[in-house]
């Protein structure tokens, strides 16, 4: 797995071929779900575009009116901004100004959210038992590349903001 | 907050600068625990949006984990919305409440 480190003023990191179809992945199907995708009752969706005001319906509703598309925007541009800065198919390095962190971080962070809603991510999961129930289950199933993958983005996301901070 | 400045024409009584209108600080804005997000992110981002220490910020985040939910800043019910969308952007859970 690659890490991010500091040179100078970027967050440098190179990735190997699977990482680099895994990341294309994961940000491809969040600017899908933003996009065309787009469905106020989709669980997801409902965690990315949180109520401001769950107790009354009415004002969350107005104040969405004003808020959802710049938030929306925002989303798939460091969706984005993940897609531009991806090397070839092949592998290669990945090298971030302080504003491409940022946005993949954020970008990091809402594959994770979508991904942790799809797999019943709670506050009592422990990914490593998960994956290990996973694995004695089916060892080839969707359920395990994705808790990978989750576990994987989070590793990918600690490690960018290491580094930016550092 | 509107009216017209009134023409001075005497000394006035200095106002106390350190007092707000109770209606502008009637509301807060309140960050939730997410099983998700990482310690270390929703730090950074209480530091990022709103200018805290890192002691403050990471006090802040331990209040979420711990307690499920904290206060992140109080004041003028839109300037609320207006910090909920920004945590919300970074995916963070947030919501507005009055004080």
């Amino acid at each position: 797995m690659s890490t991010f480190r500091r040179q100078g003023d970027h967050c440098v990191a190179t990735f190997a071929a699977d990482e680099v179809r895994v990341l294309r992945k994961v940000a491809s199907e969040v600017v899908g779900l933003l996009t065309d995708g787009f469905d106020h009752t989709d669980p997801v969706v409902g965690r990315l575009f949180p109520d401001t005001y769950p107790e009354n319906p009415g004002d969350s509703a107005e104040l969405r009116q004003y808020t959802e598309g710049d938030l929306k925007t925002g989303k798939i541009d460091q969706a984005g901004a993940v897609l531009a800065a991806l090397p070839p198919v092949t592998g290669g390095e990945v090298r971030l100004d302080g504003e491409a962190a940022e946005a993949w971080l954020r970008a990091l962070n809402d594959a994770r959210l979508a991904m942790g809603v799809r797999l019943d991510i709670s506050a009592d999961t422990d990914l490593g038992d998960e994956l290990d129930d996973a694995v004695l289950h089916d060892p080839t199933s969707t359920r395990v590349f994705q808790l990978s993958v989750y576990a994987y983005l989070g590793y990918l996301q600690e490690s960018l903001l290491t580094a930016l901070i550092d | 907050m509107g009216g017209m400045a009134a023409p001075q024409v005497a000394p006035v009584e200095a106002p106390d600068t350190q007092e707000v209108p109770v209606a502008d600080r009637a509301w807060v804005t309140i960050v939730w625990d997410d099983p998700v997000n990482l310690m270390s992110y929703v730090t950074w981002v209480f530091q990022k949006l709103f200018g805290y220490s890192h002691e403050k910020a990471e006090k802040l985040m331990l209040d979420v984990h711990n307690k499920g939910k904290a206060v992140v800043s109080s004041g003028a019910r839109e300037r609320m919305e207006h910090d909920a969308s920004q945590l919300h952007a970074y995916g963070l859970w947030a919501t507005v409440d009055r004080a």
